[in-house]
């Protein structure tokens, strides 16, 4: 069984149908890459699955359980973090007090939250250099490992990342890949949307490809860099 | 000798402004809306205050200044339910409406609480009990003198900033309460119940709003109905210009704005103050229309 199964997904904003049927599948222990252009419903897809947006038909169900109309707050509890697109840090609070709102589902166990700080500090060791500094006066590098950081607080089974790379400079967008396979070998399930389709699908086991609300393609990562319309489309070559 | 007294009453009247200017900027915080109804929930806590104190008098024997403690209490209390209920209904259903139509009601709601107060209580200056609040004072060196009234009162006012502050920066739930003011989404991503954070702010801003309406009316010892419009206005001021949405800020623009107030008043003369007050506020906006101390960070890099 899928650990997450979305079912013909349907999400408007107003009159704007921006999902149009979506299916996707993620198994436990995966990296799936999401890629498609600008507009094609990426970022429309991780927010209907994180709750912060209904879906208007379809179902998602993660873990064997339906949290489709679930509200965004009760999802995380359940497993399922989100590194939102554009380093949406907490930029007057400090990189510890973002850290703690990460892990906000925890509650007042102190234990289990020194024991995630701890590990988020040995995968962004800059992170923990900053730890007093507030969150706004961080490099775009180290905002971007603050949200990653900040979404393992929670412990999530399913990590889902929209467009770490945006932004970065290459030989940080290469950090930030590698750490995505970093977290993904300590056994979290990994949902990357990237419009940077190469590197996505290289990290990748498996891939979607979304254009205007619809995936178009999908099939194993390797696949889908040696395919033509892909190549053609996404990966800029002729 | 004449400066120092000065300051003292306008940390006084500044402590006043800030207790109220709380409530503007916390519920601003969160939800990007003025709540022009603070100003009037701030009101009732005066009105609220009267009724109990002559209930509370009318039960005991004696006339002691305790009966002020209970009675307070439930004044926070109850306005601070007040102000959960005004959201409840006045706000609470517009949170998808945009900007304008909240403030429209939230004008509303300062209306209606203003006129219901002139009906239950008239329009004429009312007054707390005689001798209930302890009189006397200490004369310092050089014939400054603060009344045991005007401590107790700046204690209060230090002893509830400081236990918001330190709510705000040290606990789990200011914590959270901070990340809301920056941003609704994200906040949910940690599983932050945002509407609950809403209702808390939406309880501790207008129960410190209604204990200074009451430590306002003490203090003076008369008001009349349009307290919440004078008064709660110049703490909305207090808030813009301390930076709104920011809590040490409206500390600092109450403080700023009552010590400026009463230099004014007590050096040029009182039909001045205001006139002196506001060319600084306008004067300090111009060179920082964020307010003092008003997006120190730039929100997104
Ligand atoms: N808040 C919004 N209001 C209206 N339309 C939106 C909103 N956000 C996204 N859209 C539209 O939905 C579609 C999908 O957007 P999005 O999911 O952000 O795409 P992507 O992340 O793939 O770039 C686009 O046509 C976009 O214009
Ligand atoms: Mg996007």
């Amino acid at each position: 069984m899928a650990l997450l199964k979305i079912e013909n997904l349907h999400t408007y904003y107003g009159h704007v149908h921006a999902l149009k049927g979506v299916d996707l599948e993620v198994e436990e222990g995966e990296i799936v890459s999401l890629i498609g252009a600008n507009g094609a419903g990426k970022t429309t897809t991780l927010r209907t699955i994180s709750g912060l947006i209904r879906p208007v038909q379809g179902t998602i169900t993660f873990d064997g359980q339906t949290i489709s109309g679930v509200p965004a707050h009760q999802i995380v509890g359940k497993g399922v973090s989100q590194v939102p697109e554009g380093r949406q840090i907490f930029s007057t609070l400090t990189v510890t007090e973002n850290l703690n709102m990460g892990a906000y589902t925890l509650g007042g166990d102190k234990e289990a939250i020194e024991q995630n700080r701890r590990r988020v500090y040995d995968l962004f060791p800059r992170l923990e250099e900053r730890k007093n500094q507030l969150g706004g006066t961080l490099s775009g590098g180290e905002q971007q490992m603050l949200t990653i950081a900040r979404a393992l607080m929670a412990q999530p089974r399913l990590l889902m990342l929209d467009e770490p790379s945006l932004g970065l400079a290459p030989l940080l967008v290469k950090t930030i890949f590698e750490t995505v396979r970093e977290i993904n070998a300590h056994g979290v399930t990994i949902l990357l949307v990237e419009q940077n389709a190469r590197a996505a699908l290289k990290v990748a086991h498996r891939g979607y490809v979304l254009e205007t609300g619809h995936v178009v393609l999908s099939g194993p990562a390797r696949g889908l860099l040696q395919d033509e319309r892909v190549r053609k489309a996404y990966l800029g070559e002729k | 000798m004449q400066f120092i007294q000065q300051m003292i009453n306008g940390i006084t009247i500044g402590a006043f402004y800030s207790l109220v200017a709380l409530g503007y900027t916390m519920v601003y915080g969160v939800l990007k809306l003025i709540n022009f109804a603070h100003g009037d929930l701030f009101m009732w806590g005066a009105y609220l205050g009267l009724t109990g104190l002559n209930v509370a008098l009318g039960l005991l024997a004696n006339d002691t200044p305790w009966v002020i403690l209970p009675v307070i209490i439930l004044v926070m209390i109850t306005v601070a339910l007040g102000g959960v209920l005004v959201d409840r209904v006045a706000y609470k259903p517009l949170r998808s409406a945009g900007r304008l139509a909240p403030v429209i009601s939230a004008l509303g709601v300062a209306f209606i609480l203003q006129s219901l107060a002139r009906n239950l209580y008239g329009a004429s200056w009312r007054t707390y009990p005689h001798g209930i609040t302890p009189s006397g004072g200490i004369v310092l060196a050089g014939g400054v003198r603060i009344g045991i009234m005007q401590i107790i009162v700046l204690v209060a006012c230090f002893l509830l900033m400081g236990a918001l502050y330190l709510f705000t920066q040290r606990t789990r739930l200011g914590t959270a309460m901070r990340a809301v003011s920056l941003d609704h989404d994200t906040s949910r991503l940690m599983g932050i119940n945002v509407d609950r954070i809403i209702a808390v702010v939406f309880l501790i801003g207008p129960g410190l709003g209604g204990v200074a309406g009451m430590i306002v009316a003490l203090y003076y010892g008369s008001f009349d109905f349009t307290l919440g419009w004078t008064f709660g206005l110049k703490a909305f001021i207090a808030a813009i210009l301390g930076g709104i949405g920011n809590i040490p800020g409206a500390m600092l623009g109450g403080m700023m704005l009552g010590i400026i107030e009463t230099l004014g008043s007590g050096y040029l003369s009182p039909q001045w103050k205001d006139v002196i007050a506001y060319a600084i506020l306008i004067i300090i906006l111009i060179f920082r229309p964020t307010g003092l101390l008003g997006e120190r960070v730039a929100e997104k890099v």
